[in-house]
């Protein structure tokens, strides 16, 4: 049962993880397709971070298989999730305050304009063209790529953690509570550009505590409680007391509806 | 979404023009207006003390004394920008002037192969004290301190027992002695201004090419008189003494060549990274060590070209070259520009500014013929209150959501 009917994008068979004696994940599957949302919900300490930070590659599983497009894969670093094209943004953004939006865009990738091969000078010219392309493509309001980063709203450097991790053409992106500590406004501004990473085909997973976001963006919502799966919900088919409930283990809701 | 949302959010920040301004000038973003107007008041009261200080024969004097401090500097703005420090500067640059002058002198080696050999050996001190900081974690401060303590020891042991070395070599002493005739110097002054239009307007060219916004034509042309009349000015009072120095080309060379180096090149951008937020710029991707490993060795690099320039201008080299308040004045320098010392704020520019700021202070005095306890006091009163305006700039930045 999914959302399109596809093949998943990426797959998670019986995966466990454990951290000395704490079990973090156990036996979990969890499945993302192509131009899905999938919320990623629980208590604290639940493990939504440590399967995160698994499908990313800080951490290797202990057991269990990981498919990507089909295809078995062993993530055993960032820079591996990231070749295969799983992208992340962490709760603190990683950017940096005193560059703008286009070097933090382009950071760590920055393009040359060709001549002597050392010290060969940056494209800024071509970097902001394409900058400025990326955000209008996401109807990402920003009025000066060339504003430090340090002076935007909390919206807007959500919004630019997000569109840069679009840079690398991911497959799959995945967003760590980007709608912590927002307000209203700009809390709706980073929901809207998830529903615009929904249209573009991405796979999205969005871990999150608001649950009234939650239910405003995703597709399905996977609930997680001690390490297991809780609960994996078609987003119309439930109610949010249910899904609090699978939080909470007090419904003794052990499967959902899959 | 798109207009509601856009004027909603822009609320916050929109404030008249003349706020900005004096928002920015407090927040140390117009830090540079803010030195260049100190320099003027400086530069008003010791002329109205002391007429001579503006007199051609002095202002080129000033020049010649700040090019072996400037020149420590910019390595200093490197270190300054990663958020380290290098308290090393000094000494580097005292054991490679005494590596120099021994090797020519003692060792009869040719000048240029003696300056190349204590160029090296700065390079060397700072792959050294970089590999330190990086590989076991100490703090920059503790490393180069150590070095603080080090390096003029190792001095002490190249002079040997007289101490001293006399430089005579003309190649040497001549890279503070050489001047250029009016006509040179008008030519290289109209060369400068002739390639800055060029680029600047370039530049403009190829953002309205992609259709990017680019500042009016008008504040282009404004910006290019604005240089025009100052290297013009410069060059009128400089060729009113002796004419262009060449000590005045090697530092606003070394200027231009960092310049672009931490602003137009990909190591600059990292530089700044690593400064504004180290973790971000590693999971970018960024080699972090590597980057502070080269940044250590431009600083002490720089040092050593700083300690040549110094030693040729001494005629010699001794036991003291490179100790006093030498090193505190290539720190100071760029931090009285502007240059943060929390890191990743900066230009290569202030280097030249803090160096012009504080050679015209010292100066200054020593025209007046003050006690050299007052010099002290009044360069550490200049220093401490640059750096609380830099630490004041940086709460501000804070306070409005912004590290």
């Amino acid at each position: 049962m999914n959302a399109n009917g596809s093949a998943p994008v990426l797959s998670l068979k019986g995966v466990s993880k454990s951290f000395g004696p704490v079990q973090a994940l156990s036996d979990v599957d969890f499945e993302v397709h192509s131009g899905e949302v999938v919320a990623l919900v629980g208590d604290n300490g639940a493990g939504k971070s440590t399967l995160v930070k698994t499908i990313a590659g800080i951490h290797t599983p202990d057991g269990g298989t990981i498919s990507f497009e089909g295809e078995d894969v062993h993530i055993t670093s960032p820079s591996d999730a990231v070749a295969l094209g799983i992208a992340t943004v962490y709760q603190d953004l990683a950017l940096c305050d005193n560059l703008d939006v286009v070097e933090n865009l382009f950071l760590g990738r920055e393009e040359l304009a060709g001549g002597p091969p050392v010290l060969a000078p940056l494209d800024e010219v071509g970097m902001e063209k394409q900058t400025g392309e990326l955000l209008e493509n996401l109807a990402v309001t920003i009025t000066d790529v060339r504003a430090e980063v340090g002076t935007m709203s909390g919206g807007q450097r959500q919004q630019v953690a997000i569109a840069r991790s679009l840079l690398g053409e991911p497959k799959l992106v995945m967003l760590d509570e980007p709608t912590a500590a927002l307000g209203v406004r700009q809390t709706a501004q980073v929901l809207a550009l998830v529903k615009r990473l929904r249209e573009r085909g991405f796979g999205v997973v969005v871990i999150s505590h608001n649950l009234a976001d939650v239910f405003e963006v995703a597709d399905r919502i996977y609930v997680l409680r001690l390490g297991q799966e809780a609960g994996d919900f078609m987003a119309g088919d439930v109610s949010q007391d249910q899904v609090v409930g699978a939080i909470t283990g007090a419904s003794g809701n052990g499967g959902g509806q899959r | 979404m798109s207009t509601a949302d856009a004027t909603a959010d822009e609320d916050v920040e929109v404030r008249s023009p003349q706020m900005d301004v004096l928002r920015r000038f407090i927040a140390g973003d117009l830090a540079e207006l803010r030195v260049v107007l100190a320099l003027a008041v400086i530069w008003i009261v010791f002329y109205i003390q002391e007429p001579r200080f503006m007199s051609s024969v002095n202002l080129s004097n000033l020049v010649l004394q700040m090019t072996a401090v400037g020149l420590v500097s910019i390595g200093v703005v490197h270190v300054l920008l990663l958020g380290e420090i290098d308290l090393s500067v000094g000494a580097v640059s005292g054991l490679a002037a005494a590596i120099m002058a021994v090797l020519n002198v003692k060792h009869d080696w040719s000048p240029y192969l003696a300056i190349a050999a204590a160029v090296a050996a700065g390079a060397a001190i700072g792959l050294f004290q970089g590999t330190v900081f990086t590989r076991f974690l100490v703090p920059s401060f503790v490393v180069t301190l150590a070095g603080l303590l080090a390096w003029p020891g190792f001095q002490l042991k190249v002079l040997g027992e007289t101490g001293t070395v006399n430089l005579n070599d003309p190649k040497i002493t001549g890279l503070t002695s050489t001047f250029y005739s009016d006509t040179v110097g008008w030519i290289m002054a109209l060369v400068v201004i002739g390639l800055y239009a060029l680029l600047a307007l370039r530049a403009r060219q190829s953002r309205v090419s992609q259709e990017l916004s680019a500042p009016p034509l008008g504040v282009i042309v404004l910006r290019i008189v604005v240089v025009a009349v100052s290297v013009l000015i410069g060059v009128w009072v400089l060729n009113d003494d002796r004419g262009v120095p060449l000590a005045l080309l090697i530092l606003v060379g070394f200027c231009l060549l960092f310049f672009y180096v931490t602003t137009r090149t990909t190591f600059g951008r990292h530089i700044f990274a690593v400064g504004g937020n180290a973790e971000a710029a590693r999971r970018a991707g960024i080699h972090v060590d590597r980057i502070r490993v080269i940044v250590f060795v431009v600083a002490s690099t720089m040092a050593a070209i700083g300690g040549i320039m110094a030693a040729s201008r001494l005629l010699a080299v001794n036991q003291s070259s490179g100790a006093g308040d030498f090193l505190l004045l290539a720190i100071a320098g760029p931090v009285i520009a502007g240059t943060s010392l929390f890191g990743g704020r900066g230009s290569v520019w202030h280097a030249l500014l803090g160096a012009l700021v504080i050679t015209s202070i010292s100066n200054g005095m020593d025209l007046l013929a003050l006690e050299s306890s007052i010099k002290f006091i009044v360069t550490g009163a200049v220093l401490l209150l640059a750096v609380v305006i830099d630490a004041i700039g940086r709460r501000q930045r804070q306070a409005a959501g912004r590290v």
